[in-house]
């Protein structure tokens, strides 16, 4: 037998000389204390992800910063993907951000749980008058206001322009858009697979938004909220022009391919580029990655989505900004997002993200009405924008997730039929739903 | 001996080329990836081999992130964590290992068991205890967290690799005088290395890519691990800046492969000490 004292012996030493560091290491490390000179803090919790918007909120709170010498506001990056936990952890917690960015289909829970404050009634008349009601109404909630609405993005249709203009289809304006029937034959025409080459590439990866909120235009609302309050899920004609137009592209006409329902946005962007789709409904920050990513001497445009009965009506779920109820300096928090949101800042912070801005004043910027990269095209939408049907639907996420999304994969892929598509959203959404109503 | 025959001997080689190329293929991806301009990106006919490779992802990754501040966080984290669940499991695996009665077998179960809680059944709970020891944004809380969730599975490997050890090497050192500390550090622990590495590599990989806890713990960017700051280069709906991305997550690997190499050498180093006897 060996054995090894000696190794042991000379280990033993080392052993406590790196535990003594790493607790030395380690005291260190601790957390920071907070403020003792007097001065409010605030914790603002961005989402901003592209350099752009980063730079643009970050300026913006140095200008704060420099400007009140009172009230610091010190900016905390978040990130969208998580998000919802991480706030409910804070929340949980007594830790959360003074002022939370977020979006406002994430707003209802933490909303109806008592964690967001009502801040109706801290905010200045012009920054209520400059967004309009409809926006308004994403982020109320029995009344109470619990974020302001500040930016949105419509979904539109990403054309290759070239393509459409050698087709000879009429190309469609916010004044006169294609009628959902229209755009089901132009995009028959402009391919029908036979050569690789379809009209229309669907990236629908997660199938329940887009569907709700395309909806819209033809009057589909699909939940409907009864005299007592009570949600139900109704699946009416309204609701199927948009998915049978689509289920139809795919399985009927083959105008759509069949192999990008399951991708995401950005998934159809090469295809898009290498000449096999004329057309990718997109949301319209996506412009930021078509020209980052674009071969040179491609042409795209921007075009409104297809019209129903109600126009171009489309839910949005615009990104807000809110006051956490525990903050203890609700007033300096408001005041803040009312400088924030500015409508010189909103333009700043649109142009950032590549999404429209809620506010009409910055609306009216000559930056946000340059044809170039397709912003007038959507800007000219801003005013159909409505809030997302399920947005303050308590239960959705889970008949999202469990009921609508397989069943309109399954649909749109030719799995199902319509009645069952119909069974599947309406018999069962509802038993999700009398769950969260009892 | 037994030979293996060429036609079999091929097949296996060929079989584990295609493993290789398997495991191979995401991470080889990732390198493309990172050096590939945004318009190739967009590329319908994407190439392994980047046309016009560029240096930009890397430089906007940088740019907009603090990265090397995170990957020092990253590895204060996991590197802290790793040493302290060795320290603390290596003593208890030996005494489960070696006490095989009721409550080694019940404390066991408890470990195995404690693996299956899912990370938002436990998160608030521990984010208030981290609260009230003022340990919310800091690296030392987050430390604790790493242990605490790494230490149950470390206990488990390290129980298998105790039980590995003949207690015949026990009794001939109680027999020579040594004492049960003695035995253990001079006789067991030297014989457990192999083991006592590959625990820690298990806790430091686990603790280097973690990202729930550090992002609910960790609110500063002074403070932030690298898995968190990369989380930033994704937008809404999943939406990623792929490039800056890519090349983010490439360093970030680079740390736990030069780890991962030289703790390699040192369980190979051990297994084979082990196997020569005197």
């Amino acid at each position: 037998m060996r054995t090894t004292p000696r190794r042991a012996s000379r280990t033993a030493p080392r052993l406590a000389a790196a535990l003594a560091s790493l607790t030395l290491l380690l005291a260190g490390c601790s957390g920071d204390s907070g403020d003792d000179d007097g001065k409010i803090t605030l914790q603002f919790q961005s989402l901003a992800w592209q350099k752009e918007s980063v730079d643009a909120n970050k300026a913006l709170v140095e200008e704060w910063n420099a400007t009140h010498p009172d009230v610091k506001v010190e900016y905390i990056q978040g990130s969208w993907d998580s998000v919802h936990d991480q706030l409910l952890t804070s929340f949980e917690g007594g830790e959360a951000p003074d002022i939370i960015h977020d979006a406002s289909d994430d707003l209802a829970d933490f909303a109806y749980g008592g964690y967001l404050a009502d801040i109706g009634d801290l905010l200045p008349e012009r920054l209520k008058a400059d967004i309009p009601r409809r926006s308004w109404e994403t982020a109320t909630f029995d009344g109470k206001i619990y974020g302001v609405p500040f930016l949105q993005e419509p979904r539109v249709l990403i054309a290759n322009a070239k393509w459409l203009k050698k087709s000879g289809v009429r190309i469609p304006t916010p004044e006169k858009p294609w009628s959902w029937p229209e755009f089901r034959a132009i995009t028959k025409k402009l391919g029908d697979g036979t050569d690789g080459k379809y009209g229309v590439a669907w990236p629908l990866k997660e199938p329940v938004s887009a569907t709700l909120n395309l909806s819209l235009s033809t009057g589909g609302k699909m939940f409907h909220r009864g005299a007592d309050g009570k949600v139900d899920v109704r699946f009416d004609a309204p609701d199927q022009v948009m998915p049978r137009t689509v289920h139809d592209q795919v399985n009927v006409d083959k105008s759509a391919s069949g192999t990008t329902l399951g991708m995401g946005g950005s998934d159809t962007l090469p295809g898009f580029f290498g000449g096999k789709y004329a057309m990718v409904p997109l949301g319209f920050s996506y412009r930021q990655q078509i020209v980052q990513q674009a071969p040179k001497g491609f042409e795209w445009q921007v075009l409104p989505a297809p019209a129903g009965e109600e126009g171009l009506a489309q839910g949005v779920s615009p990104q807000t900004l809110s006051v956490s109820e525990d903050s203890a300096h609700k007033k300096e928090a408001a005041e803040f997002i009312d400088f924030f949101l500015r409508p010189k800042n909103m333009v700043k912070l649109a142009r950032g993200d590549w999404m429209l801005p809620t506010g009409e004043e910055a609306l009216k910027d000559p930056a946000l009405r340059t044809e170039k990269n397709g912003w007038s095209a959507g800007t000219a939408l801003s005013e159909d924008l409505r809030p997302a049907p399920a947005q303050s639907v308590r239960g959705y996420p889970e008949w999202k997730d469990k009921v609508a999304t397989p069943a309109l994969q399954e649909y749109y892929s030719g799995a199902i039929d319509l009645d069952e598509l119909e069974k599947r959203l309406v018999k069962d959404g509802n038993l999700v739903l009398a769950r969260y109503q009892r | 001996m037994m030979r293996t025959k060429k036609p079999a001997r091929a097949a296996q080689y060929a079989a584990l080329t295609a493993y290789l190329v398997f495991l191979a293929f995401p991470f080889l991806w990732l390198i493309s990836t990172a050096f590939k301009p945004a318009r190739e990106l967009g590329s319908l006919h994407p190439t392994w081999i980047p046309k016009d490779p560029t240096l930009d992802n890397f430089r906007q990754a940088f740019d907009e992130q603090p990265l090397l501040q995170a990957a020092g966080n990253s590895l204060i984290a996991a590197l802290s964590a790793a040493l302290i669940a060795v320290v603390i499991a290596t003593p208890m695996a030996y005494v489960m290992a070696r006490h095989r009665n009721r409550v080694a077998k019940a404390a066991t179960g408890w470990v195995v068991i404690s693996q299956a809680f899912p990370f938002v059944l436990i998160i608030i709970p521990l984010f208030l205890i981290l609260k009230n020891l003022h340990l919310i944004n800091s690296l030392l809380g987050l430390i604790m967290v790493y242990v605490v969730w790494s230490l149950p599975f470390a206990l488990w490997m390290l129980v298998g690799y105790v039980r590995a050890v003949p207690t015949e090497l026990e009794e001939a050192a109680a027999v020579d005088g040594a004492s049960k500390v003695r035995t253990f550090v001079s006789v067991v622990a030297p014989l457990l290395a192999p083991g006592i590495v590959a625990t820690a590599m298990f806790a430091f990989i686990t603790a280097w890519n973690e990202f729930f806890f550090a992002l609910v713990l960790l609110k500063t960017p002074e403070k932030q691990t690298l898995p968190v700051i990369l989380n930033r280069f994704i937008g809404t709906e999943g939406v990623a800046d792929l490039g800056p991305l890519a090349a983010a997550a490439f360093l970030a690997t680079i740390p736990s492969l030069v780890i991962f190499a030289i703790i390699q050498k040192r369980i190979t180093g051990g297994m084979l000490a082990g196997a020569v006897k005197a």
